[in-house]
């Protein structure tokens, strides 16, 4: 079992009445509700806190990329890995974005990749993702080739990072006559590719392939869709003639720990309210534009009326289908056991600051889950982290 | 007046529905993007003209050929299905997304077509004059924002919609975005040639129009040499319907040169 420190970067200091108005903290809640006072301090206190996994043992950082929100401050991921290859010495730096289809030249990325791969000696792992469906609103990308897009620029960038250059690459959305990418990856052949998702059984295929075998990380998902999605994956790993095992599959969810499981609930109520309730607020035509998802899963999507996974959801409610763990050490780690043992996760990626919560109890939130979670967690799974594995 | 004729037909490797009344002068209907189905304002035109209303590739029940990438595309389908069906001396009506397939047609080639009247047309951008954003609007806000009149709006909206016609919309919204997100509801292009459009032409527009605001026809105005424009007033995105009289009116006096 793996243990990553995953930040989302929230507009904190929101006025939490602007999403009622707007009906959304994204793509069109006016960025005049963003005051770059404050947000001085808080991009340096959450550099702060991702700092603080590099120190008490985990195993990684995460950053992501959401555009044009107050869910998530992190636009340009790189930058933010880029201050942490330079203030981390053990951690992996996982960036959890980017957003393939939105961009015109994914070149980018593998130059921002590569740079980030050589800063740090080979700590980067590199995440694809096609973006939420608020994003093809933001940047007025066409959703209808979202999927098109994304393995176009994938197959570019792993030749870009893989094939000795200057080659052309000749795309339907893609063409360059020269990629040649100064620097090279410093990891062989290239970082650790992960593949975030809400759960899609298209993404599973693509990252079960045999050619590819990608960490898949389920977000945000209740423990049914978890269990499902796992399953899945290794179902169609196994089809396609390999074992994937724990090293292949994650899951990223908010923790909260405290030394009760009451003083839990209570401290962590609001904030966890604030994050499901207004930063993830969006009306179902911002979250699935039309092409997003294939057209028979939309389908399938409307004629079950279904619900989305946010909403107006209370602390009990994401307690009990298990998209928030929250209680004393003992809760949580025995809800993590359960993930590793039965459900067959091998990187759990924490959120520990989520919606509004504050300095002072996030802080509180990583010692204690640093040291009442992770270190007797690692007993218990017989793994070591990265300071030991240095130290051996 | 005649039934309407319901059949498939496959051209440019593509199974394209058709609904086809009357006698007369081929009148092409090149519908906008929530679809063709069949229209009163349609049944009127029979009267008087060989009306021919097919679903675009990608819409209703036609196929999604491979090759459908953007509305030029469709122009030259749309060329290809005229010579296919024989169409000669056409007068091509078109509205919104279809008013933009026809300009695109317009630009290739008018040797088969004899006019064209083109309906809030889409394709063209004015800098500084926003459009509606209808991929963020809600159904009800879409029926609200296309019509001017409450009273329609209600009675739309209180219409009830089956699952297969709801799977329906959800296929065309999905191809319009294909078509259209991107520059959004245009071509940056086409402004370029419209001046190459030497038939006659009438451009309708509501004045409320909330999707494509009135000043759009306007600018068509001038980039189509010659062309007329005609505004309807209490009228949003849909004159065909909403003004449906009046809209079939003026299509007569104008194909009568």
């Amino acid at each position: 079992m793996k243990f990553f420190l995953f930040h989302l970067m929230p507009y904190a200091d929101l006025d939490l009445s602007a999403t009622d108005k707007y009906n959304t903290s994204w793509v069109t809640l006016p960025n005049s509700y963003y005051d770059p006072k404050k947000g001085h301090l808080l991009y340096n206190r959450y550099l702060d806190e991702l700092e603080m996994g590099d120190t008490l043992g985990f195993d990684g950082v995460c950053v992501n990329e959401h555009h044009s929100n107050a869910y998530g401050l992190m636009p340009q991921p790189g930058v933010l890995a880029g201050s942490l290859a330079r203030r981390t010495r053990n951690v992996k730096i996982a960036v959890l974005g980017r957003a393939l289809p939105l961009l015109n030249n994914p070149v980018t990325v593998a130059e921002e990749y590569a740079i980030l791969d050589n800063i740090t000696g080979g700590r980067l792992i590199a995440g694809f993702v096609r973006g939420i469906g608020a994003e093809y609103h933001s940047w007025t990308s066409n959703p209808a080739l979202s999927h098109a897009r994304f393995h176009e620029a994938h197959d570019l960038i792993v030749e870009a990072w893989t094939k000795t250059g200057p080659f052309p690459f000749e795309g339907k959305h893609y063409h360059f006559e020269y990629v040649n990418l100064w620097p090279r990856c410093y990891q062989e052949p290239h970082p650790p590719i992960w593949i975030p998702s809400q759960g899609s059984t298209e993404t599973i295929d693509w990252a079960s392939h045999p050619d590819r075998r990608y960490v898949y990380l389920q977000t945000f998902s209740p423990k049914s869709a978890l269990i499902k999605y796992m399953q899945q994956y290794r179902d169609t790993a196994e089809r396609q003639g390999w074992q994937a095992g724990p090293e292949s599959l994650g899951w990223a969810t908010p923790i909260y720990v405290a030394e009760t499981d009451e003083q839990a609930v209570k401290e962590a109520r609001p904030h966890i309210e604030a994050f499901y309730q207004k930063f993830l607020r969006m009306p179902p035509e911002m979250i699935v534009p039309p092409g997003y998802t294939s057209l028979k899963s939309m389908q399938q999507m409307m004629r079950a009326k279904a619900e989305l996974a946010f909403g107006e959801k209370n602390i009990e409610e994401v307690m009990a289908n298990g998209m928030f763990l929250c209680g004393s050490p003992a809760t949580i780690r025995e809800k993590i056991i359960e993930a590793g043992r039965d459900i067959g996760v091998g990187h759990v990626l924490s959120m520990l600051q989520f919606g509004t919560l504050p300095a002072d109890l996030t802080r509180k939130n990583i010692e204690l889950y640093a040291r009442e979670v992770i270190a007797p967690l690692r007993k218990e799974f017989g793994v070591s982290g990265p300071e030991m594995a240095a130290a051996e | 007046m005649s039934a309407v004729k319901d059949y498939f037909e496959t051209i440019e490797g593509c199974k394209t529905h058709i609904l086809r009344a009357g006698e007369g002068q081929p009148l092409l209907f090149l519908h906008g993007a929530n679809g063709g189905r069949w229209l009163p304002f349609l049944d009127d035109l029979a009267k008087d003209y060989d009306v021919i209303a097919p679903e675009h590739p990608g819409f209703g029940t036609s196929d999604t050929p491979d090759w459908l990438d953007n509305t030029g595309d469709l122009a030259h389908f749309y060329l290809e299905f005229m010579h296919q069906l024989g169409l000669d001396n056409v007068l091509l009506v078109g509205t919104s997304l279809g008013g933009w397939i026809s300009c695109e047609i317009g630009v290739r080639s008018t040797q088969a077509l004899d006019r064209m009247a083109l309906s809030a047309p889409a394709g063209i951008h004015v800098k500084g004059v926003q459009k509606g954003d209808m991929f963020l609007w809600n159904p009800e806000q879409m029926v609200r924002n296309l019509m001017y009149s409450k009273e329609l709006q209600d009675k739309m909206l209180a219409m009830p919609v089956s699952d297969d016609e709801r799977d329906m919309a959800l296929r065309n919204r999905f191809t319009t975005a294909k078509l259209a997100w991107s520059p959004r509801l245009y071509n940056p292009d086409l402004a370029k040639w419209l001046h190459r459009i030497r038939i006659p032409t009438m451009i309708l527009w509501g004045r409320q129009d909330k999707l494509i605001p009135a000043s759009y026809g306007e600018r068509f105005n001038e980039l189509i040499p010659g062309s007329v424009l005609k505004t309807f007033d209490e009228c949003g995105h849909l004159p065909h319907a909403e003004k449906s009289g009046e809209f079939t009116a003026a299509i007569r006096d104008f194909a009568k040169g």
